[in-house]
């Protein structure tokens, strides 16, 4: 098999996992911190 | 160590934390990628291992931020055991998911690299499989510190374990010292590198690239669960 083959496989790997978890650790806290803003005005 | 204190409290914390984040999260974004790209087009090929060696300039950050992210768990529960400081218990927790997934990373990057360079997927050999455990530990912890966290816990227990967990990350270390392995041995040093000069300089791109990508990955986290514990408190209060 092609030696490319096994690099762009990894390099794949981390891009997806690495901006997957930026992606999901982003909208966590836009989310939490929409909600929290929200809260503000209510007693 | 008053500083330290000082930035213990969430609100002077949310102040640095937030225009700070993006500034990490970006910087780290940028340097990763040209250092990645560096590590793929710039560079020549190995005389041995040929295209392949270029997993490296990923492989090895993954494996610094695994186990760094460990050594900043096992710090921040100290912390959190000595002074009781809440936010050393939610940067613990902020934490672990992320270095479970360079954990992971690491893991599957070397796989990768290990099947043209050794003709095996995986070798059950002493650095490959504290590698393994120390990701197992980190799902360990996540479900101690959730667990922990539903029955109103104090976060001790997590602690404690997040403590006792940094006993896997000298025997990761010396694992290629202490045992016959596939994997090779240090190559990199504090003051020298067996790896030629011409290959080795985008290396520092991607490790430093990740390591600010990742505290600003941890900031986002932190962020998002000191928000959820407003609202979480300010519904409290209101159902009062």
């Amino acid at each position: 098999m092609n030696h490319w083959a096994f690099v762009i496989a990894a390099y794949a790997v981390v891009l997806i996992g690495a901006g997957g978890l930026a992606v999901a650790s982003y909208l966590a806290m836009r989310k939490a911190e929409a909600a929290a803003d929200a809260m503000k005005g209510k007693k | 160590m008053p500083a330290l204190h000082a930035f213990a409290n969430p609100a002077r914390f949310l102040k640095i934390a937030r225009p700070l984040t993006p500034v990490l999260f970006w910087a780290g974004a940028a340097l990763a990628l040209f250092g990645a790209y560096s590590g793929l087009v710039l560079t020549p090929p190995d005389y041995l291992q040929k295209e392949t060696v270029r997993i490296l300039y990923i492989h090895v950050p993954s494996a610094w931020l695994g186990m760094g992210a460990w050594s900043g768990i096992a710090i921040s529960s100290l912390m959190y055991l000595v002074w009781r400081h809440p936010l050393s218990n939610l940067a613990a927790r902020a934490i672990a998911p992320a270095g479970a997934v360079f954990a992971a990373l690491c893991l599957i990057t070397g796989s990768i690299w290990g099947r043209p360079t050794w003709g095996t997927w995986w070798e059950w050999d002493g650095r490959l499989t504290s590698m393994l455990l120390l990701f197992f530990v980190y799902i360990a912890y996540i479900a101690l510190a959730r667990a922990d966290a539903d029955r109103g816990g104090d976060g001790r227990v997590p602690a404690l374990f997040g403590v006792a967990g940094s006993v896997l990350l000298p025997i990761i270390r010396y694992s290629v010292v202490w045992w016959n392995t596939l994997h090779q041995g240090q190559s990199i040093g504090l003051t020298s590198s067996t790896i030629d000069r011409s290959m080795i300089w985008p290396l520092f791109f991607t490790l430093g690239g990740f390591t600010l990508f990742f505290g600003g990955i941890v900031l986002m986290r932190m962020r998002a669960m000191l928000a959820a514990q407003k609202v979480e408190a300010r519904m409290r209060r209101m159902a009062q």
